[in-house]
């Protein structure tokens, strides 16, 4: 049997909130013991990391709610195999994968591809997500039953808001039927309608249409409500202004069933990265302003948002090698999102524990899944990383199909050194240069 | 000083003061030329000037190609209607078959703002942008400030006002930037709907709240073209009421200074924004700043395309 002894490294473990140095044998599969700094010992065959007294970390494997890949349908920008290595290079061990596919899925054909496609790649575990509409058109329910037995996790027109306030009233209603989250991206379309980016100064200095903060702040707000009412189970993707922080914040306290998620590049970036027009600033939400990213951040750090989720949107340069106006939304994010969840650390913007939460725990508990965490017998799903590897990012060290992120050009601290999916290696940094 | 010998026009932005007063001061030499029988000097021969327009234009594109002609350089224009662009070449295609062509420089107006700046970071000839979006129209603010010097003699301290649909425009844009570059004293005013966030935080400009705020005191009164397409996007109620509400005539007029003048970067609403008795009227230098951007663009082609640097050293 194979196994992975390593060795006097930093665990953190978000389950039982430690933060200390120890060993971590992993045999077969599953985690088989866990010890103080250099006790545990291996037999023969078991691969021995070094975790140079606390030089590396590990983690449980990261989750992420939000991921697009494009399989089956835009197989040139992604698909299964591609999106999968990026996860795994970025630390991740479960994706969740959006909907909006071509076809959509808006049936259980699809959702079985997905799982089967996942399962066949073997380097991630790909959880499927369901749409609310059929073919997310905001019309009619697609089969939630159907969806389920088939393995959705989840449900979600991403990319389009519910306009149809009867149709989401019942969307929310019709879902606890399955014990079925509906995954929102809160957007009004007459209030977004036209718009570039971000409205504020930055947009009206570039000439940029613009889509107010309250586009967002609006349709949380209904959605907010229409969850009160219903008793459903509401997630709003993406959050990206401080008011919907707020209203999800106080619904909340109201006992709501309610979680959200921030993206990396939300908390990181504001409007002013769009100027000089580079198009992999476009994305919806978009980029908001100072103010905004603080309550984003404030939000991750007090638990009214539950998770970073990347929104991993991959686009060819078909669709993003263009004038910003005419270039698509959305960018990369799956190799990014841990160095930049580090660096909002060392910022100082949240705990060490409560960013592996966000990227582990609270991700798994929007699904009304539980995360094991570092456990005698829990699947060894793990992230090892050394956090103070600073890298230059580069297209090229993209795991993705697609290059479409701003980061390319910066430089980053903190890589992953192997990921662990139930004990096998599924990707390792010496490896992949 | 910015060099412009070989640098693309992109906007007003990053154009400082001393920059702004050598094409000013260029294009007065070349207006005189204009105004001669035979209106062509051999400055710019051997070399090609493309225009490429996107959107619809008749002085813009003619003044272009006119600067470019009286200062002997070769022209060719794109009309996108019937070009390749209508047929679904994109802007990146475009632009790499125009560097096979070897131009000199590449005059274009485009819808998306920052599609010059797109063009500019693909392709070997200059790039002067003739209007993006809702982002930057340079020549015409540069023929703007220069029709305001030679009526006021100065422009710093100048009290300009700029009045209409801010929202939606270049022209205010590249105005508001080139006039506080050269330290004039701007107020604005737009109906709430078209007036866009920030304003005065990036242009360092007044924000009036009422149309005679910012009329009061105005030497130069700048008024702006209402897209029509304003009245079916929910911004506006109708025409009539913009006019009623907002636009200039005569007894609103009477309230900026006796020496003020009116301008307008055409084409004009009649009737709209302005009324024909203003419009066609003793303080209205409209048609000035037509004849000056030509002066204007001459002096842009020919201190980017060369020239420019061996006469000021």
């Amino acid at each position: 049997m194979t196994g992975v002894l390593i060795r006097n490294a930093r665990l953190l473990d978000p389950v039982r909130h430690t933060d200390e140095l120890g060993d971590v044998l992993v045999v077969g599969e599953t985690i088989a013991a866990l010890g103080p700094p250099a006790t545990l010992s291996a037999a023969d065959g078991v691969e021995i990391i070094d975790g140079g007294a606390g030089r590396l970390w590990v983690m449980p494997g990261l989750v992420d709610l939000h991921v697009h890949l494009r399989e089956p349908g835009e197989e040139y920008k992604e698909d299964i195999e591609s999106g999968s290595r990026a996860a795994a290079a970025g630390g991740f061990t479960t994706i969740v994968a959006m909907a909006n596919t071509k076809p959509v899925a808006d049936n259980a054909e699809v959702i079985r591809y997905v799982l089967e496609r996942g399962r066949s790649v073997g380097l991630c575990r790909v959880l499927p997500v369901g749409a609310v509409t059929m073919g997310q058109a905001g019309e009619t329910l697609a089969p939630f039953g159907e969806l389920k037995a088939a393995g959705a996790v989840a449900l979600s027109d991403d990319g389009h808001w519910l306009a149809s306030s009867r149709l989401c009233r019942s969307a929310l209603e019709y879902a606890q039927d399955f014990c079925l989250g509906l995954h929102m991206h809160a957007e009004d379309p007459g209030l977004s309608a036209g718009g570039l980016m971000h409205e504020g100064a930055v947009s009206t200095g570039l000439g940029l249409r613009g889509i107010p903060g309250a586009a967002e702040d609006v349709a949380v707000a209904r959605d907010l409500i229409l969850a009160e009412a219903t008793g459903g189970r509401l997630h709003i993707c993406h959050v990206s202004t401080a008011r919907s922080v707020e209203l999800i914040r106080a619904a909340k306290a109201r006992g709501v069933r309610v979680t959200a998620e921030a993206t990396p590049h939300h908390f990181t970036l504001t409007d002013e990265a769009v100027v000089g027009f580079d198009p992999n600033t476009k994305m919806r939400p978009p980029l908001r302003g100072v103010a905004d990213r603080q309550a984003v951040i404030a939000g991750l750090a007090d638990g009214t948002i539950d998770a970073i989720a990347t929104d991993h949107a991959p686009h060819s340069t078909i669709e993003k090698d263009a004038p910003y106006e005419e270039a698509a939304n959305g960018i990369i994010g799956l190799q990014t999102a841990l160095p930049l969840a580090l660096a909002l650390w060392r910022a100082g913007g949240l705990s060490l524990l409560n960013m592996v939460e966000r990227l582990t725990t609270g991700p798994l508990g929007v699904l009304g899944m539980t995360c094991p965490g570092l456990a005698r017998g829990a699947p060894a799903d793990l992230a090892i990383l050394d956090p103070e590897c600073t890298f230059d990012l580069t297209a090229a060290a993209l795991m993705s199909k697609s290059k479409n992120s701003p980061f390319v050009g910066w430089q980053l601290k903190g890589a992953v050194e192997t990921t662990l999916l139930g004990g096998r290696a599924t990707y390792r940094r010496h490896e992949s240069k | 000083m910015t060099r412009l010998a070989g640098q693309h026009l992109l906007g007003m932005r990053g154009l400082d003061r001393d920059t702004i007063y050598r094409i000013l001061d260029t294009a007065t030499g070349f207006r005189d030329i204009s105004r001669r029988t035979i209106k062509k000097v051999p400055t710019l021969r051997g070399r090609v000037v493309l225009t490429i327009f996107y959107e619809p234009s008749t002085r813009t594109r003619m003044s272009f190609e006119l600067a470019a002609k009286r200062l002997s350089a070769d022209t060719a224009a794109i009309q996108v209607a019937g070009s390749a662009a209508q047929k679904g070449e994109t802007l990146l295609d475009t632009a790499q078959n125009l560097d096979a062509m070897q131009l000199d420089a590449v005059v274009i107006r485009h819808g998306a703002s920052g599609a010059p700046h797109f063009l500019a970071e693909r392709i070997k000839a200059r790039v002067i942008n003739a209007g993006d979006g809702q982002h930057e129209h340079p020549t015409q603010a540069l023929l703007d400030l220069y029709t305001m010097r030679e009526h006021f003699g100065r422009l710093e301290g100048l009290e300009v006002s700029i009045v209409g649909d801010l929202l939606h425009s270049r022209v205010a844009r590249s105005n508001l930037i080139g006039l506080a570059t050269v330290g004039a004293k701007v107020r604005v005013f737009a109906p709430r709907t078209l007036l866009p966030p920030g304003l005065a935080e990036t242009y360092g400009c007044t924000v009036c709240t009422t149309l005679d705020e910012a009329l009061e005191g105005a030497r130069v009164l700048m008024t702006l073209r209402l897209q029509k397409e304003r009245m079916t996007s929910g911004l506006l109620p109708s025409l009539r009421e913009y006019a009623r509400e907002y636009g200039i005539n005569a007894e609103r007029l009477a309230k900026i200074r006796p020496d003020g003048v009116l301008m307008h970067p055409g084409p004009v609403n009649r009737g709209v924004e302005l009324s024909p008795e203003v419009m066609d009227g003793p303080r209205s230098v409209i048609l000035a700043q037509v004849e000056n951007g030509v002066a204007v663009r001459m002096a842009v082609l020919y201190l980017i395309l060369g020239g420019g640097e061996e006469a000021a050293s």
